[in-house]
């Protein structure tokens, strides 16, 4: 199937793909595969009942990559989608997913990826997954993604989350359970602007002895737009944990942060760090003395703070 | 040349005005080292401050190379070649300090060319450049940056605000240094604000502001003996001296 001008660019947005990946990938296009490949160590295969795929990644595969792109041209097209990650024992693997809605019309478009991934013993992986909305038609563009994790012992998992430009409503779910000796950190970014709302819900279980978590989220919020962060973290044994949320708020935008950190267990170090605040005045008269203006001294704040 | 004429600046307080500068006439000429001290709440970061364009005079006018600059905004003032660096400098959250030398430059220099600001200023640019301009430097580090953002933008006219405070004894002879090559390399004129007598003994000229007010200006030579002697007798005029 080959894609489009406009499924092109929103693969870029994405994927930072100007043409078929090497290596492992599935391309999902308006609803429909748009290509697949499986190598010899990373097997990609529908599942049976069609609501989606399994990724098995045998074990011991070091160094290599799979792209999971979705995009979505079609106004109105709603979709939901599970993908399964089957990460084996001692992997040492980056998965990159994504979703760029185009919506020219009216109608709302909707993508609902529900992600898992069992991570095996001693496995590493790292997953990057970027949101992108265009188009100037009315109908919203949705997503509502949800990551399910399990990391086996000594797993460590790193997620990279951005979505900066174009997606109307989002509530995101990640869920981990970690066991022993395991590690996830989480590293999201977050920009909504006009009337955009996004709701991001971390929930992670520490259970195994040594095992830690470290959950950073940045965002901004412009215009009426809304953000509500959340991040739960449970010690269910020796553990450490750590969320933090930072945010920029410009504009008339609202932003909620609610962490919760409960401790089951004694040996349990838990800490959360919260921050809600304008730019700081100082912060844009040092970029003016530099000579930008104003709105460029914001630009380059806004800019760093999620990069 | 810069030319401050009859600037003050008021404040609104509780019951009434309180005036910060009080007609403040002040000739800074081309390629001039010009260092500004006096007490504490006398004015003086005001002044760097209005001269930056960051306060605007209540009254009087600023005039650089014949150009009426009052009513300019900081960034005009910053186009047309006025430089300041903050006593107290400002971090930021995911800005590194690559980007902020390359937006003190203007372009996209290499970063080879970002690092010879930071050597310039005493910092191992290789620990540096990377490095987020946040909360994890020392208030000795982000003001050595501070200071290499100005020397990066190397305009006629620089403002700094106390550079001293923060550095350590070990590294203020090179602080003298990057002031001195400054001063021959860029050609423009330099204004310092300092209580250092190693920074008043390598000015051209003193200025001393206190009350708001200039109570004294001239040539290094003319002031300096006063005001050591002022300040305390024979004690700093020896210090003075061993130094």
């Amino acid at each position: 199937m080959e894609l489009d001008a406009i499924q092109q660019q929103l693969l870029e947005a994405v994927a930072g793909l100007h043409r078929i990946p090497t290596g492992a990938y599935n391309i999902r296009a308006n609803g429909k595969s748009a290509g697949r490949n499986s190598t010899e160590h990373i097997d990609i295969v529908p599942k049976e009942d069609g609501s989606g795929i399994d990724i098995i990644i045998k074990p011991g595969t070091k160094n290599e990559s799979v792209h999971m792109p979705v995009v979505l041209s079609q106004t109105g097209l709603t979709e939901v989608v599970y993908n399964d990650f089957h990460i084996g024992d001692d992997c040492d693997v980056t998965i990159i997913a994504g979703c760029g809605i185009h919506n020219g019309g009216d109608a709302s478009s909707r993508h609902d990826g529900i992600h898992r991934f069992f991570v095996g013993k001693n496995a590493k992986i790292k997953y990057v997954e970027k949101h992108y909305g265009s188009g100037d038609g009315k109908g919203e563009r949705i997503m509502n993604p949800q990551t399910i994790v399990e990391i086996d012992e000594g797993g460590y998992m790193e997620m990279d989350t951005v979505q900066i430009k174009g997606v109307d409503s989002t509530d995101r779910k990640t869920e981990a359970v970690l066991k022993a000796g395991a590690k996830l950190v989480v590293m999201e970014r977050l920009m909504t602007h006009g009337t955009q709302s996004a709701v991001s819900e971390f929930k992670v279980d520490l259970e195994g002895e040594d095992s830690g978590a470290n959950i950073v989220s940045r965002s901004v919020a412009r215009d009426e737009s809304s953000q509500v962060f959340i991040s739960k973290i449970n010690g269910n044994n020796k553990c450490s944990g750590h969320s933090e949320c930072d945010a920029i708020i410009m504009g008339n935008a609202k932003i909620s942060a609610i962490p919760e950190i409960t401790a089951n267990n004694p040996d349990s170090a838990l800490i959360h760090e919260a921050a809600i605040g304008k730019i700081a005045g100082d912060q844009i008269i040092k970029l003016m003395t530099l000579g930008l203006t104003e709105a460029e001294a914001e630009e380059q704040i806004v800019n760093g703070f999620l990069k | 040349m810069l030319e401050l004429k009859n600037i003050s600046f008021e404040v609104s307080g509780e019951t009434d005005e309180k005036e910060i500068l009080k007609d403040i006439n002040l000739v800074i000429e081309d390629n001039q080292f010009i260092v500004i001290t006096g007490p504490n709440g006398g004015g003086k970061s005001t002044l760097a401050r209005v001269i930056a364009g960051i306060e605007r005079p209540t009254s009087g006018q600023l005039i650089l190379d014949g150009e009426d600059i009052t009513e300019l905004n900081v960034t005009e003032r910053a186009k047309k070649g006025i430089s300041f660096a903050f006593q107290q400098p400002v971090r930021f959250k995911g800005v590194t300090v690559l980007d902020l030398i390359r937006l003190s430059v203007g372009e996209k220099i290499s970063v080879a060319g970002a690092c010879e600001y930071l050597s310039e200023v005493g910092l191992c640019a290789k620990d540096y450049i990377n490095r987020e301009v946040n909360a994890s430097l020392s208030g000795g580090e982000l003001k050595r940056i501070e200071i290499a953002t100005v020397l990066a933008r190397g305009t006629k006219m620089s403002v700094f605000d106390e550079p001293e405070a923060g550095i350590d004894l070990w590294s203020f002879g090179n602080l003298i240094k990057v002031f001195e090559k400054m001063h021959d390399s860029i050609h423009g004129s330099i204004m310092i604000i300092s209580h250092q007598e190693r920074i008043l003994n390598i000015a051209d000229k003193i200025v001393v502001i206190a009350k708001g007010h200039v109570t004294a200006q001239g040539k290094k030579d003319e002031i300096l003996p006063e005001l050591l002697g002022n300040a305390g007798g024979a004690a700093s005029c020896k210090y003075y001296q061993n130094s």
